[in-house]
């Protein structure tokens, strides 16, 4: 009976159970969908009480936008943010499963916060695990009791610790925004621009960045999380409603199944209504 | 895509081979819930094999938790089970759309196929045609529309999308989920 259950694959790691048979299809003309990649334009600076990331919100399916506003600064701990770009899949299931594990390292070491090197590490291992097969190109930042921290991550498990540091398709039009204007000791508001000026400037002249920008600001106890830090590109205003006149379209069947809720059930939860546990055995 | 309390899911009912079409009834939106609906566009194998592991997994779920799946849950399954297969993925792009069991709030979302998690404001489209479908929903979508007016411009945008494209059609079917209940019509389309 257990076998009927456990039937579907719960091993961890990955299922490679389709490749020879999506290897057999591709060869019979029957190409893989494309996956979606962020176009991206991330950046990260270090400032003078912490670290500021910021990134773009457009994902792109080849030459289609398929999300206008997708959100690439991952959380991995509360003093620690990751902005991804490469394949949005990977970027966002690779940073929840370093989220996972830092919290398990957290524990274990009983700690408060964990160090960045800690994070850098435990994302490079993974990707040079898979040799590049994930990509997942990552600018990682945050603040631990040695101070800011800075480190970019490229696909194949390689890291840079940097002052400053873009990814992504627009990184060439951040940096050079950086390299112009990135000066040691910055303030927090003179880093915000900069970092704004380096993701416009990747908006503005790569084609696979676009719409807003996002800026996460990391000091020392405290994270500010701004989404969207500024709105670049507004959509256009409709100028008609293309609505249509009911019964325009040709129906041929009807079929209405109504949902009729049976029962009510209201579970109180809260401290008003925490039961003690019963330690008496 | 969404209306106002309620949201519209419609899918082509063509099954073929390339060129050759087999089949006309070949509904790719399957119910998951009584508020939920997952349509799964591409290849018509794994529609099939995605659709029935999900259930399994949904099945467990609700078995263990004693309640309905909400929307946002039920697409974070989704998407692990996508991606479990990185390097082998099953060739379908699913698009969830469905109310909260418990608020009634609506939701839509759409993945790619190893399992990226899109969720806008408005709608998501996704198959064969899905450069046609941007375009009508763009220009047809307004938020905030009633029943009667997102079926109508669901309909349009999907049957005027798809007579682009000489893979899809041959009939459609569209479903309204609101609240107390769900009505699904076929609509009558070119069949070429």
């Amino acid at each position: 009976m257990a076998s009927v259950l456990l039937a579907e694959n719960q091993e961890p790691g990955f299922s490679f159970e389709n490749c020879r048979r999506n290897a057999f299809l591709a060869k019979k003309g029957n190409a893989l969908p494309k996956a979606t990649k962020t176009g991206t334009t991330i950046v990260g600076i270090i400032f003078k009480d912490g670290v500021i990331l910021g990134a773009d919100t457009r994902a792109t399916e080849d030459t289609i936008v398929s999300d206008k506003n997708c959100s690439k600064i991952h959380y991995l701990a509360k003093n620690m943010y990751c902005c991804g770009a490469g394949t949005a899949a990977d970027t966002e299931v690779t940073t929840q499963m370093i989220c996972s594990q830092l919290e398990l390292h957290r524990l274990s070491t009983n700690r408060d916060i964990v160090p960045v090197v800690t994070a850098c590490k435990f994302l490079k291992q993974m990707l040079f695990r898979y040799q590049g097969h994930i990509g997942a190109a990552l600018v990682l930042g945050g603040v631990d009791n040695t101070g800011p921290h800075l480190y970019s991550i490229h696909p194949h498990g390689s890291s840079d610790k940097l002052p400053y540091t873009t990814m992504g398709s627009g990184s060439l039009a951040a940096m050079a925004v950086f390299e112009a204007g990135w000066k040691p000791e910055l303030t927090e508001e003179e880093g915000k621009l900069l970092v704004r000026n380096a993701i416009a400037a990747g908006i503005f002249n790569d084609l696979g960045s676009g719409s807003n920008i996002d800026v996460c600001v990391i000091r020392r106890g405290s994270v500010d999380y701004i989404r969207p830090y500024e709105t670049a590109n507004l959509k256009g205003e409709k100028q008609m409603s293309y609505n249509f006149k009911k019964g325009t379209t040709a129906v041929l069947d009807v079929k209405t199944v109504p949902i009729i809720i049976e029962d009510v059930v209201v579970h109180h939860t809260g401290e008003s209504a925490v039961e003690s546990m019963d330690t008496s055995s | 895509m969404k209306g106002d309390n309620c949201v519209a899911i419609a899918s082509d009912l063509r099954f073929g081979v390339q060129a050759q079409t087999l089949a006309l009834d070949f509904e790719k939106v399957f119910p998951m819930g009584p508020h939920l609906y997952l349509g799964l566009p591409g290849l018509a194998t794994d529609t099939l094999t995605v659709r029935d592991r999900l259930k399994f997994r949904l099945n467990l779920y609700e078995l263990r938790e004693s309640r309905k799946i909400h929307p946002k849950t039920f697409s974070a399954l989704v998407s692990n089970m996508l991606y479990e297969r990185r390097f082998g993925p099953y060739f379908v792009e699913p698009v969830i759309a469905g109310l909260d069991p418990v608020t009634f709030e609506p939701y839509v979302c759409n993945m790619d196929l190893i399992g990226c998690i899109n969720e806008p404001e408005d709608f998501v489209v996704a198959g064969s045609c899905t450069e046609q479908l941007y375009g009508m929903c763009e220009a047809l979508w307004e938020p905030n529309l009633k029943p009667d007016d997102l079926f109508e411009t669901c309909s349009q945008a999907i049957v005027n999308a798809f007579d682009r494209d000489a893979v899809s059609g041959w009939g459609a079917i569209v479903h309204i989920i609101e609240k107390d209940k769900i009505t699904s019509r076929k609509i009558k389309t070119r069949m070429d």
